[in-house]
Formats: C-alpha cells, structure tokens, sequence
C-alpha cells in the first residue's frame, strides 16, 4: 500500500463514520422528537436560574433547615462509601485471582454480584427500599450503599489484579502469614488507587443523594422538590447554592488529598 | 504545575520527608472516614425501628422481582420501545456532549488554550458539574416546558462538563514543548490539532465518550424516573409508585440489566484494545 491509497483509505473511513453517526443522530432525534432549536435557547434556562434562583431575604431565613439536611447528606454520602468501601475490599481480597483464590467460582461469583448490584439502576434501588424501609433517611443511605458496594467491589477487584504480586510472594516464602502479608504488603502500595475511589465515590454519592432523596422523600433532595414544586424558587436556589458549595469544596478537598497522595 | 517543574529541573533537592506527608494524609483519611461512617451508621437508623422485619419484607420484594417477572399492565413491545427510547436519549446526549465537550476540552487545556481561556472554561464547566443532572433537567423543564427537548438539554449540559474536563486531562498529557515544536515550525493551530493532537488521542477520547454513554443511559433511566421525561425509567417509576406491581418492577430491571451488560462486555473490550 502506497503512502496516498493509505491515507486516502483513512480518510474515507473517517468520512463514512462521522457520515453514519450524523445520520444515526439526526434519526434517534426523530424518534425521541428532539427539536435542534431547544439547542440554542440554552440561555433561556440561565436567564431562568438568574431571575428566579437567587435568594432573598425570606428564603434565606431557611438557611438552618436546609443546612442541617446537608450536612445530614454530606454524613449519609460519606458513610455509604465508608461501609461499603470496607466490605468491597474484603470481596475484592478474597475474590482477585492473583491473591491465591484457587477457586475460579468464588471469584466468578463475587464479580456477578459486584456487577448486578452496580448496575441496577440506583432509582429501582430507592423505589424497592421505600417500600421496606419507608420515608426515611435509612432508605437513601441503603441505595447508596447497595451501589457503591457493586461499584467499588469492581473497581478494587481491578487494582489488586493490576498489582503485582512479586512482593507478596517473596513474604510468604519467607515465612509470613497470608493474612499479615496481604496487610503489609498489599495494603499500603493499593493505598492511592483506594483512596481515590472512595474519593470519586463520595462526591458522586453526593450528587446521587440529591436524587435518592428527590424519588423516597428524604434529606436536601426532598427539600430541593418540596421548594421548586410548591413554586418557591427563592428558596430551590437557596438549596441549589449550598450544593454547589458542597459539591466544589468536596472536589477541592479530594484533589488536595490526592495531590498529598503522590 | 511550576513547583514541579522546579523540582524536576533539581533532583538533587528533594521535598522535606514525603512519605511521612503520605502516611499523615493516608491515616487522617482513613480515621476521618471511619469516624464518619460509625457516626451516620448510628444516626441513620431511626428510633424504635425494626430493622429485622424491614429487611425480611425487603428480601421478599426482591423475591418477587426476580423470581416471578411479568409484564404487568404493559406489553413487551411497550417496554422495548420504552428501552429504546431511553437508549435514543444516551445517545443524542452523548453526541452532542462528545462535540461540545471536545471543543470546551481544547479550550480547557493548559497547554493549548491561553491561560485565561483555561481558567474561565475550566470554572464554569466546575460550576455546571456541581448541579446535579436531574436538576439541570428539572430547570430546563420549566424554562422550556416539560418534553424530550429539556431531557436532551439537560442531560447534555453534564454530559459537555464531564467530557470538557477528561479530555482536558487527556489532552494535557502532551508535553507543551512537542505542541510548542510544531507551531515554532511554522504550523497553524488548526493543523496541529487536527493532525497531531486529535488522531495521537482519538482512542482514549472514544473510550472517555463511551463510558459517558453508560452514564448517560442511567442519567436517561433516572430522568423518565424523577422529572416524568418517558423511557424505561418512567415505566419503572409509574409500576412501583402507581401499581405497586412488583413483578413489573422487575421486568424492567431485567430489561435495563440486558442492555447494561451488553454495554460491559463491549466496554470491557475497548479497555483492552485501547487503553492497556
């Protein structure tokens, strides 16, 4: 093949994907009746936010309330990733192949279970869970839980097996115990990976609690629902700023942990 | 940026006992999480509640849901086209979330864009990241009234902010100095971009916008469910909150649970052939 017919065949490849991918767009827009336009009225939603989320001296009054329910979902993210963070690595040690798990079917199992769990979605989780546990706060930390779970199992399962175990070998043949040599050895080099997950799982787990809460009735996502659909829209915003707080010093903070990390 | 740049330029000095400033960042993360963690675990589990009987009740549903699925009082054509619907939204959504996000990524990267650019790109995408998608969407529904249109727009404001900061990262991944080279040798932006930034990164830039297409099928399951928007997460919200029927319920998750799995398996291939 000749330089030109190469670069020419390139380019005809790329021509026929971006041709293919406009027409599957333009048709999945038909389908759904998705008008182009709604594209460049973006700003109407903006204007929206800047005339009707800003609040005022009335809305600001429930500043206590809306700040007690997010610190309370600040806790309930937190700990949902906590618990389940220690219980996936549990599952992720004994199920990774390169940690001397003889039997391929534990292993198997414990990916399925990881997966399922993960990939239902978290409102079927809320709207399974209310109907057990009813409209509390217990409710929106279980759907967490139960993803994060599904979630982080994988996830570390994939650093561990990513790790090599030259180490790890070495001390057990010189005489350490299985158990002390996955703490001592193992544990500190997964540190960083381990840390950031559960830092990535945290702030999502605060933006999932906003709809968790939104679906069972609880926490700063009722409060967010209750505002905006009885029209108090001072007040929506009121909780939309808080989040936005919330939200960006949670990822300042995890991008400081993670700088200290490396 | 600059102090490592620094200290690569003087390997000889080396930063004051980091490891010692790993090990004290690494315990008070872990004591400050398990704090956490014991302290919501307690407080969570509200006063004079039957946990054990909630749980049996729980697992009984689950019993139901994925032991006897049934169709309900909708049909299975119904709820595939449901699905599909749901699956038309990711994709509109991540189209249109990969170009605008491609475009925000260049402007966001440090050693492309100019410094301001950077900083106000990178700002207002942190901004439009922090609001949750459901309520990008519940907005958009009122200020351009209930309908695909503001499921589309919505979804695609966090699709754009998610894509614009990881391409940036992958972006930046180029030394300045190779772009640098190529421009002191006479070439344009747009030549450089298109020749050597996009094809050297194309692979991790399409794995970034398939994993956003995953999310953006939850997003779109999750947005039928809480704003009314249709698709497979509607179905799924009427059955449980309106029918109570269970068996619906499951049906529908075993339906998500099909198109998931599927999206896995090809995920998990990508990984393989592009990014290890």
């Amino acid at each position: 093949m000749t330089p030109v017919t190469f670069f020419r065949r390139k380019q005809q490849v790329m021509l026929f994907t971006l041709i293919a991918l406009l027409v599957s767009y333009v048709v999945a827009s038909i389908a759904l009746g998705f008008q182009q336009g709604a594209l460049l009225q973006v700003q109407t939603g903006f204007l929206w936010m800047a005339q009707n989320f800003l609040p005022t001296a009335t809305s600001l009054k429930l500043l206590p309330a809306v700040l007690f329910q997010l610190w309370r979902t600040f806790i309930i993210a937190t700990a949902a990733a906590g618990v389940a963070g220690v219980i996936s690595l549990l599952l992720a040690v004994i199920g990774a192949k390169n940690l001397g798990q003889r039997h391929v079917s534990i292993s198997f199992f414990i990916r399925g279970f990881a997966s399922v769990l993960r990939n239902i979605p978290i409102i079927a989780w809320a709207l399974i869970l209310l109907f057990s546990f009813k409209q509390n706060e217990l409710t929106g930390f279980l759907a967490l839980w139960l993803m994060n779970l599904g979630f982080l199992t994988r996830a570390f399962l994939e650093t561990i097996e990513d790790f090599d175990t030259g180490k790890l070998e070495a001390l057990i043949a010189t005489g350490t115990s299985r158990p002390v040599a996955i703490m001592q050895g193992l544990l500190p080099e997964i540190a960083t990976p381990v840390v950031e997950w559960l830092l990535y799982m945290i702030e999502n787990n605060v933006r999932d609690a906003t709809l968790v809460g939104l679906l069972t009735g609880t926490g700063i996502g009722f409060l967010f629902d209750l505002y905006f659909k009885s029209i108090n829209y001072p007040a929506a915003g009121l909780v939309v700023v808080v989040l936005i707080v919330l939200v960006i010093s949670l990822e300042l903070l995890s991008t400081h942990i993670q700088r200290s990390l490396t | 940026m600059i102090d490592s740049v620094t200290l690569s330029q003087e390997p000889t000095q080396k930063a004051p006992h980091p490891v010692d400033r790993r090990a004290r960042t690494l315990q008070a993360f872990v004591i400050g999480l398990a704090v956490i963690s014991i302290y919501g675990l307690i407080s969570v589990i509200p006063a004079h509640f039957d946990l054990w009987a909630a749980t049996k009740v729980f697992i009984a549903n689950l019993q139901l849901m994925f032991f006897s699925p049934n169709v309900g009082n909708d049909s299975h054509g119904l709820l595939f086209q449901a699905l599909l619907a749901s699956i038309e939204l990711a994709f509109v959504t991540t189209v249109l979330g990969a170009g605008l996000g491609l475009v925000c990524g260049l402007a966001a990267a440090q050693n492309i864009a100019p410094s301001w650019l950077c900083l106000t790109t990178k700002s207002v995408m942190a901004f439009v990241r922090a609001i949750p998608t459901i309520l990008w969407v519940l907005i958009y529904s009122v200020a351009l009234g209930l309908g695909p249109n503001a499921a589309v727009v919505g979804l695609t404001f966090h699709s754009v902010a998610y894509l614009a900061k990881v391409f940036a990262n992958t972006i930046e991944e180029i030394p300045a100095q190779t772009i640098e080279a190529l421009r002191a040798g006479g070439c344009g932006l747009l030549p450089v971009l298109c020749q050597a930034v996009l094809p050297s990164l194309a692979s991790r830039l399409l794995s970034w916008t398939f994993i956003r297409f995953e999310i953006n099928f939850a997003n779109a399951v999750v947005v039928g469910a809480a704003a009314g928007a249709g698709g497979i997460g509607y179905q799924l919200f009427v059955a449980s909150n309106f029918y109570f029927n269970f068996h619906e319920v499951g049906m529908i998750v075993y339906y998500i649970l099909a198109f998931v799995f599927v999206l896995e398996v090809i995920s998990t291939k990508l990984r393989h052939k592009f990014i290890d």
